[in-house]
């Protein structure tokens, strides 16, 4: 068991605890062990965003971050936000522009879109482009997610 | 061409939801993480993950497999070669017989000795975990004799290029002549023959959800349910049943929630067939799941086009012919049951399509290389003749000394000119190039963006603009693949049954990508019923629950699903209707539903209920009259038979920046007027533009396959394959004409795809358009990068 490691951290506002291999990823970590799927995998090499989670507050890819890593640390995935409702104004406003068409991109694209919203509320047009560049979407073309999230801004989302 | 008269009762209907910007019912879930992709279904601690050991070389003959150390690594369940799985199946070859003398070679689910391009999946290896398969996969040990590798289409037929196939003969898939008209005479006529060669470099779909599949194969029932990211189910399960000798209903295959497809996800992988054949070996579910790397280089790769294009025209501009000779590399195989010939089939059918014209002469070669397998990919084909022609419409009115909109309208058929036949003999219903295109220039202000533009150059800054009329081949009939052979649905069946209480069931063969097929079926079902669209459970992708389908691809699910689905449900509101009448004593003639109650006609005063309908006749049928029993379940088929496709067409416009220094391309502007019909959800269909046409800049301005001499894919991952990012792209206006097709009752046509189509020769006119003051020389050659820009430019 050389290559196991325990670690136990706060998902969604529970403790959890597990014995798991080393090299498993955060986002395999959610996935596979916690049944979290609402976070997808798209690239496993830190460019796609489809992966994206907030640790301790922050965003931060799940495929780039090794569970063990997380430690100790507070993570939130999209189940748990959407359960607390800290981005239903966003979620609205995707559902409402038709910001997402296959929805794979989603719950990442949310994730980091809560966190421009919270680090910069009154960001441009440009800016709000700027900052979801990490995050692929095949599907929309971007301008849709654009207005979302400049949508719920005007709503006062997030908390 | 007969004359169709369609009956428009579902566009008259009360409380019509048709056209109306109608949430998609499945998009909250989307939006909160809940949704069911293939990777989110677990069938349990038994079963196994394949990890696939993947050709190195692009073409290498397997002098052995030693798989000794991969089957005793830990948590190693199988290890599978070619041989072993062919014992189970049956292989595949790529051919349509309407494509004629179009050959490929059989293609097994594993290589029996001899991989043809780098990346194809040569041994399979299935574990406990996908990381367990993983780690196995390194340890078989292949002795490869690297074969030469036949990469460069223009060489793939010299004679002493090796063959790939020798069972073929040589390296030729498939070659088409075409010749309509006096093309010769026409040049004679003409006082300007403009000449240019346009190239296309590879691109692929790059879906953010990988290619994926769980087979679970149960022996003692002798059932294969298949859980698949595919776009066609009922596809899918004539093709594993045929090629593992299974009867149909033998096979079950889900789609639920598909991560984009684009066209990726149509085709039959040999990957996703061997992880079925691995579950019946192994009598357990098998999921493959490909990863990013593995997606590059076998996910299908589309466009690899090199066309020479001729416009012959008048000096008033008129349009007197097109000639084009195209050159396509397709990979080791015709792609299967598709094939690969129909991108270059497309183009020589579609060239030319927006304009009157009477001449024609085409040649399309295709060819085998030892590289990744081309196929079907959004718009098929259709950005690269809308470029050629384009293209060579631009360098005509250049040569004319006509301004490229002046140019297009005096050549663009006129509106009142259909039913009519394009120079290659296809027949169109109703376009409106004209409306098209006047409305475009209204909408970008054209005077206006050219009056911007010469002043700004007078500043040294080089501003562009580019337009692109285009026509896209929508509702496929069965002329598209059925009549070559291929167990392809063009049809569609939607069955709709109302519940005890009162709510609408129904299952219809049309899947969803995320395109909204799902709020297009449920306003059309609300409409045909008279039900308030909550009221409505929609169930789709599942061949054991939804009438026979085709599924999405070529523009389809909302004007040939759809259809089925108005149909469908007119025929079950008559049922409704039947019974209501018989409860109520009154003439169905006089009864109408909305809005989920049973209605007098010509008053809208409430009769009765649908729940109440739905509880007499499930629950209390005694009270109904002798001889009256209620049917509350209809199923109604649609296919298109008049016209082989629904065309649509529209116009694209691209205005950009270039940075003369560095080479960069900056766009500024980008609009789309497109006629696809009715339009059912016009949010829906405006995201499908826009989505639609940053794929196609994509292919324009970033994306290509970039390989080497020897078919090594360089560039297989996401930090080195570009792709269109949110910071990069302008915003996009969008607008409609409406020319519903009279083969259907609803008159939508398709919208998936006309942005893509149409984008790229937007962005190279509008580029060349910037660059022409410069005296460079017109570049045609896709994706415009920064350093062929400055070549152009004569700067490096």
């Amino acid at each position: 068991m050389e290559n196991h490691v325990d670690v136990s951290m706060r998902v969604n506002g529970s403790a959890v605890t597990r014995r798991i291999e080393a090299r498993m990823n955060l986002v395999d970590f959610l996935r596979e062990e916690l049944g979290l799927t609402g976070s997808h995998v798209g690239c496993e090499h830190g460019v796609c965003g489809a992966c994206t989670v907030r640790v301790d507050g922050r965003i931060v890819r799940g495929c780039l971050t090794v569970a063990a890593q997380a430690d100790g640390s507070d993570v939130w995935t999209i189940e748990g936000l959407s359960d607390t409702g800290e981005i239903r104004a966003l979620q609205d406003a995707f559902v409402e522009r038709n910001a997402l068409q296959c929805g794979y991109c989603t719950p990442g694209m949310l994730l980091t879109a809560a966190e421009l919203l919270e680090r910069s509320p009154d960001a441009s047009r440009a800016e709000i482009r700027r900052f979801i560049s990490g995050n692929y979407c095949r599907c929309t073309g971007y301008e849709a997610i654009v207005d979302a999230i400049e949508m719920a801004r005007g709503r006062g989302d997030p908390s | 061409m007969t004359d169709l008269i369609a009956d428009r009762w579902i566009l008259d209907r009360p409380n019509s939801y048709i056209g109306r910007s109608v949430p998609r019912p499945n998009a909250p879930r989307l939006a909160e993480g809940r949704g069911t992709f293939v990777d989110d279904i677990e069938l349990g601690k038994r079963a196994g993950h394949a990890a696939f050991v993947r050709s190195p070389h692009a073409h290498a003959h397997m002098r052995s497999i030693d798989i000794e150390a991969a089957k005793a690594a830990p948590g190693v369940i199988a290890v599978v070669t070619g041989r072993e799985l062919a014992e189970i199946h049956d292989p595949w070859v790529g051919v349509l017989t309407h494509l004629e003398g179009l050959t490929s070679a059989p293609q097994h689910a594993l290589p029996l000795d001899t991989a043809t391009w780098q990346g194809e999946a040569v041994v399979a290896v299935v574990a406990e975990s996908r990381a367990k398969a993983e780690d196995a996969a390194e340890l078989v040990a292949i002795d490869w004799e690297v074969l030469p590798a036949v990469t460069d289409a223009a060489t793939a037929l010299d004679a002493d290029t090796p063959v790939i196939h020798e069972s073929l003969g040589d390296n030729l898939a498939w070659r088409r002549n075409a010749n309509f008209g006096d093309v010769d005479a026409a040049y004679a006529e003409a006082d300007h023959v403009v000449e240019e060669t346009f190239v296309f470099a590879r691109h692929t779909g790059v879906c953010v959800e990988p290619r994926a599949i769980l087979a679970d194969w149960n022996p003692a029932e002798e059932q294969l349910t298949v859980w698949h990211n595919t776009q066609c189910p009922h596809m899918i399960q004539n093709i594993l049943a045929t090629h593992y000798r299974l009867d149909e209903h033998r096979v079950r295959v889900v789609a639920r929630d598909v991560g984009g497809s684009f066209g990726i996800k149509v085709h039959t992988y040999a990957d996703e067939i061997a992880t079925a054949g691995l579950s019946i070996l192994l009598k357990r579910p098998v999921k493959f799941v490909a990863d990013r790397m593995e997606s590059f280089v076998s996910d299908i790769h589309a466009r690899d086009h090199s066309v020479k294009g001729k416009i012959a025209v008048r000096s008033d501009g008129t349009i007197l012919a097109f000639e084009i000779d195209a050159l396509t590399g397709i990979g080791p195989y015709s792609m299967y049951p598709r094939t690969s010939g129909i991108e270059a089939n497309q183009i020589v059918n579609l060239m030319g399509g927006p304009y009157a014209f009477d001449h024609y002469r085409a040649q399309a070669t295709v060819v085998f290389q030892n590289k990744n397998m081309m196929c079907q990919y959004r718009a098929v084909g259709h950005p690269i003749k809308c470029a050629v022609t384009e293209g060579l419409v631009d360098a005509a009115a250049r040569a004319t000394g006509l301004d490229p909109a002046e140019f297009r309208r005096r050549n663009l058929r006129a509106d009142d000119s259909y039913p009519c036949r394009s120079a290659q003999g296809l027949p169109f219903e109703n376009l409106s190039h004209q409306e098209s295109l006047a409305k475009l220039l209204e909408a970008m202000d054209y005077e206006g963006r050219k009056a911007e533009r010469d002043a700004l150059r007078e500043q040294g800054v080089y501003r562009g603009i580019g337009l692109a009329s285009f026509i896209e081949v929508t509702n496929p009939s069965a002329m598209f693949y059925g009549v070559g052979g291929a167990r392809i649905s063009a049809q569609d069946g939607a069955t709709m049954r109302l519940d005890a209480k009162g709510n609408v069931f129904v299952a219809t063969g049309a899947t969803e990508q995320g395109q909204g097929m799902e709020a297009v079926i449920s306003q059309v079902a609300a409409t045909a019923v008279g039900v308030p669209p909550d009221r409505l459970k929609i169930v789709t992708g599942d061949t054991d629950h939804t009438p026979y389908g085709g599924g999405t691809w070529a523009s389809r699910a909302a004007g040939i699903g759809g259809e089925a689905v108005a149909q469908a449900g007119r025929a079950l509101r008559e049922q409704i209707l039947r019974a209501a009448a018989t409860m109520l004593q009154e003439d169905a003639a006089n009864l109408d539903v909305r809005d989920g109650v049973v209605v007098d006609a010509a008053t809208g005063t409430e009769r009765i209920g649908l729940d109440e309908i739905g509880r007499i006749c499930y629950y209390r049928p005694d009270t109904l009259p002798d001889g009256f029993q209620s049917e509350l379940v209809a199923t109604r088929h649609y296919v298109p038979r008049k016209y082989p496709f629904a065309f649509t067409n529209g116009v694209q416009a691209s205005y950009l920046e270039v940075d003369v220094d560095t080479g960069f391309i900056t766009l500024l502007d980008h609009w789309c007027i497109e006629d696809c019909g009715t339009v059912i959800n016009p949010l829906l269909v405006d995201e499908q533009i826009r989505g639609g046409v940053v794929q196609g800049l994509g292919g324009a301005l970033w994306e290509e396959c970039v390989y080497d001499p020897d078919g090594q894919m360089l560039n297989a991952n996401m930090a080195d394959y570009l792709v269109p990012m949110a910071a990069e792209l302008p915003d996009m206006k969008c607008g409609h004409v409406e020319s519903p097709t009279a083969e259907s009752d609803l008159g939508a046509k398709g919208a998936g795809e006309a942005g893509t189509c149409g984008a790229p020769a937007a962005v190279m006119n509008a580029l060349n358009d910037a660059l022409a003051p410069l005296g460079a020389r017109p570049l045609t050659d896709m994706p415009f990068t920064p350093r062929k820009v400055l070549r152009a430019l004569g700067r490096i």
